[in-house]
């Protein structure tokens, strides 16, 4: 058995765009239906029909929180299958129509290695920059638009400073070109930072149930009513035959309660995050050589990220987490891997302030007192770290 | 600004003389059951149209139900203002807004009910269009084609604006031409003609007919998926009678000769669907037939099935293509539930060789010998009437606290 990690209820927890922790009513429905409805929901037995009608019943929640129809939800294993079976689906359906697509320079792993591996295939990739604030332009998405463009994929929440991008006026834009699909990374805005998938004309939109208190390996990918692709996984043909594989009932149903309990929270608790937001960013921009590379304005609550010259970020998230305050350097999905944020380095940012990045990141359980620590605890390590270091 | 409440216009009630008051009521009562889950609109009805007002509700939701409810021609959002000039220029430019992407065009239309109003229609068009001109840029007025169409109507006791006009259903209140019982099969034709027969006023209750073990608990919770989307289209609730069929189904296949199974079948579940019309005070049978689509459906067929009754039998789908009966299941969002792959009751027992052109006289003859009439009374007896809501098969199971 594991034991309680010690200091666990003194932690800090600010890296809740990693993952962030389970409500325990979410682990409670997984586990209860786990238990209790194991049946496959392909079964023709009651079992089988108890099983549907859960997963049925998920499914409408979801549709209704995303405000979508039923039909357009399909249950994914997360993120990354989302963001996958999204562009790659799109591209084995449309690959005798056009081979490029458009893309943005600061778009999470998922997206930018499927890229990758289709660039193999003979695909042609334009990926879009961005400003200083980490934004791509409209104008330069349309202007790269080819006879022969059949999808763009843009992040709706950029996953390392919080930028929100223009996805209204791209959805409105791509609108007026029948033949290509627009793809909305948006697995770091749900449940923070409101989208109309309807709305602004979104063809696939990409979500994952651990960035908002659901569990790991449940998501969902909207494709809009009449929208096809090529399904990714070949087997028993469930999800509408788009991505095969017995379903994930117990996630399904934990997944829909953790988004109806986060979005409850977005609408009492979204001015407390962006004050504890503010909170941070002021604190922080008083500190000595500290660069802020979270934008002044259009962009997520939840997340701050920022240089302190001369450290490193990997040195500093140590020291930090030392005095209990867990934070990040680039994405999670990246830190291991010791690279240094893309976001940051597509922003122009030099690769040595790039080097120090840190991001923290936030949920609705986090208060301002939490924020008063972190802050304290920052100025501290700044100054032991500038002894060791000069 | 948003608007504060919808205008409907009636469908073919405003044809109806002496009944009209009549019709505005039943539309009144459907349209209340329709939208029971927003508690605060209010609804008023005139001679010719009837206002919800939305008292904060969520009016998309509610625009939504309005478009399949039978006895709709049109609708529109609207906003109310007085009738002071610059009130009602104000929100002709923020409801224009609302809308307005750039490239659009648009028109005023102004319409004067109100003839003691001190600006005449051209001088009203001219001054709301003036004031949205000069407040967005580059906008062009189109009088033919425009993307936008601001209608300003000027009443005695206020000026009303809108700029889309939403198509109803057209037919009929619910509930004004009396009930029919509808044998809703699972099918993809059934629902359909249920929803037709709506459209014409006609209050429906279905008849299932559910053969354990023969035909499984999944098609059956099909049917009362069905009949949730029915229960939509009928103002939030619906009756679905299930009869237990299993015994009559034996027996039929042990007593008449193969070819004629079909046939009998059919003529038993007339017979069924009539005695429960019967119990429940229907005045006529809906059906899904559509001529020739198949062996029952030929006319030699219909002669010996209806045969067992003279009570009217409703066919609304009789003269149409499969193709257009699947146009309106998906409009009606039933198409995808009814083509799950589930055995039902018309499915299980089909022989290799059915009677396309059977003869009434020869089925006739093979039911003589079989007692029928304890069955039917028994099976008639043991029906389960169930009340359906838009989420019956979903709250059947307690699931509450696991979402």
């Amino acid at each position: 058995m594991i034991g309680k990690k010690k200091g666990f209820s003194d932690m800090i927890y600010f890296d809740n765009s990693a993952t962030t922790k389970p409500y325990p009513e979410v682990v409670d429905s997984f586990v209860k239906v786990s238990n209790d409805f194991f049946g496959n929901p392909s079964s023709i037995h009651r079992l089988g029909v108890e099983a549907e009608s859960l997963l049925a019943q998920a499914r409408k929640q979801m549709s209704e929180l995303l405000q979508v129809n039923p039909s357009e939800v399909y249950f994914t294993s997360g993120g990354t299958e989302s963001n996958n079976l999204a562009i790659k689906g799109t591209a084995l359906m449309y690959r005798n129509r056009g081979k490029h697509i458009i893309t943005s320079a600061v778009e999470h792993a998922s997206v930018r290695e499927a890229y990758q591996q289709l660039k193999e295939l003979g695909f042609r990739i334009t990926v879009i920059p961005v400003d200083a604030e980490g934004r791509v332009s409209v104008t330069e998405i349309e202007d790269a638009i080819c006879h022969d463009t059949i999808l763009v994929s843009i992040m709706h929440v950029n996953n390392e400073v919080g930028t929100i991008q223009p996805i209204e006026e791209i959805g409105n834009m791509i609108k007026g070109y029948s033949k290509i699909l627009f793809h909305v990374d948006f697995v770091q805005g749900i449940g923070k930072v409101a989208l109309n998938i309807q709305k602004h004309h979104i063809d696939l939109c990409s979500i994952s149930a651990h960035k908002f208190h659901g569990l790991k390996g449940t998501g969902v990918l909207v494709v809009r009513e009449g929208v096809q692709i090529s399904p990714l996984f070949s087997g028993g043909n469930q999800e509408w035959k788009l991505r095969s594989g017995t379903e994930n009932v117990a996630g399904a149903v934990s997944m829909a309660k953790a988004l109806r309990l986060t979005l409850q929270r977005y609408e009492t608790k979204l001015r407390q995050i962006s004050e504890i937001q503010g909170y941070l960013l002021k604190e922080l921009k008083l500190l000595e050589d500290v660069v802020i590379h979270t934008p002044n304005s259009g962009r997520a609550p939840h997340i701050i990220n920022f240089s302190v010259k001369g450290f490193r970020g990997e040195v500093f998230v140590h020291a930090l987490e030392e005095k209990g305050l867990i934070v990040s350097t680039t994405s999670a999905c990246s830190s291991k891997k010791k690279a240094v944020s893309h976001t940051i380095l597509a922003m122009n940012v030099s690769k040595d302030v790039a080097e120090s990045a840190i991001r923290l990141s936030l949920s609705y359980e986090n208060t301002l007192e939490e924020a008063n620590k972190a802050i304290s605890i920052i100025k501290t390590t700044v100054t032991e770290l500038r002894e060791v270091m000069h | 600004m948003n608007y504060d409440r919808i205008l409907i216009r009636y469908g073919e009630i405003s044809t109806k003389g002496r009944n009209r008051t009549k019709f505005v009521e039943k539309l009144k009562r459907s349209a209340k059951r329709a939208l029971t889950e927003f508690p605060n609109i209010i609804i008023e009805t005139t001679r010719d149209r009837m206002y919800i007002l939305l008292n904060g509700e969520n009016g998309e939701g509610i625009i939504e139900k309005l478009k399949i409810l039978p006895g709709i021609q049109s609708f529109s959002p609207v906003i109310k203002t007085s009738l002071e000039l610059e009130e009602v220029k104000e929100a002709a430019l923020q409801l224009f807004l609302n809308k307005y992407q750039v490239g659009d065009t648009f028109k005023i239309s102004t319409r004067r009910a109100n003839k003691e109003y001190p600006l005449d229609t051209g001088q009203l068009n001219y001054a709301l269009g003036s004031h949205i001109l000069q407040n967005v840029p580059d906008l062009k007025v189109d009088v033919k084609n425009p993307t936008i169409d601001v209608q300003v109507e000027v009443r005695t006791e206020a000026v009303y604006l809108s700029i889309e006009t939403i198509m109803g259903a057209g037919g009929m209140p619910i509930g004004s031409s009396g009930k029919a019982m509808l044998m809703l099969s699972g099918g993809i034709d059934s629902p359909v003609a249920g929803y037709m027969a709506m459209k014409r006023g006609v209050e429906i209750e279905a008849v299932h007919f559910f053969s354990p073990p023969f035909t499984s608990e999944r098609s059956k919770q099909k049917v009362v998926e069905l009949a949730e989307k029915l229960s939509l289209l009928n103002g939030g609730y619906f009756t679905l009678h299930i009869v237990p069929f299993t015994a009559i189904q034996q027996l039929i296949q042990k007593q008449i000769p193969e070819n004629y199974t079909m046939t009998a079948t059919r003529r038993m579940m007339l017979r069924i669907t009539d005695e429960i019309r019967r119990k429940f005070e229907g005045l006529a049978i809906v059906t899904g037939e559509s001529l020739g689509q198949v062996a029952s459906q030929t006319l030699e067929s219909m002669l010996a099935i209806n045969d067992v009754t003279s009570t009217p039998i409703l066919r609304p789908l009789i003269t149409m293509d499969k193709s257009e009966i699947i146009d309106i299941a998906k409009r009606i969002d039933t198409h995808h539930i009814s083509i799950q792959p589930y055995e039902d009751c018309c499915t299980v027992f089909v022989p290799a060789a059915p009677k396309t052109k059977p003869k009434l006289e020869k089925v006739q003859y093979y039911e003589s010998f079989v007692d029928f009439e304890q069955l039917i009374q028994e099976a008639v007896d043991k029906v389960e009437t169930i009340q359906i809501k838009p989420d019956t098969h979903i709250k059947g199971q307690v699931f509450g606290e696991l979402f």
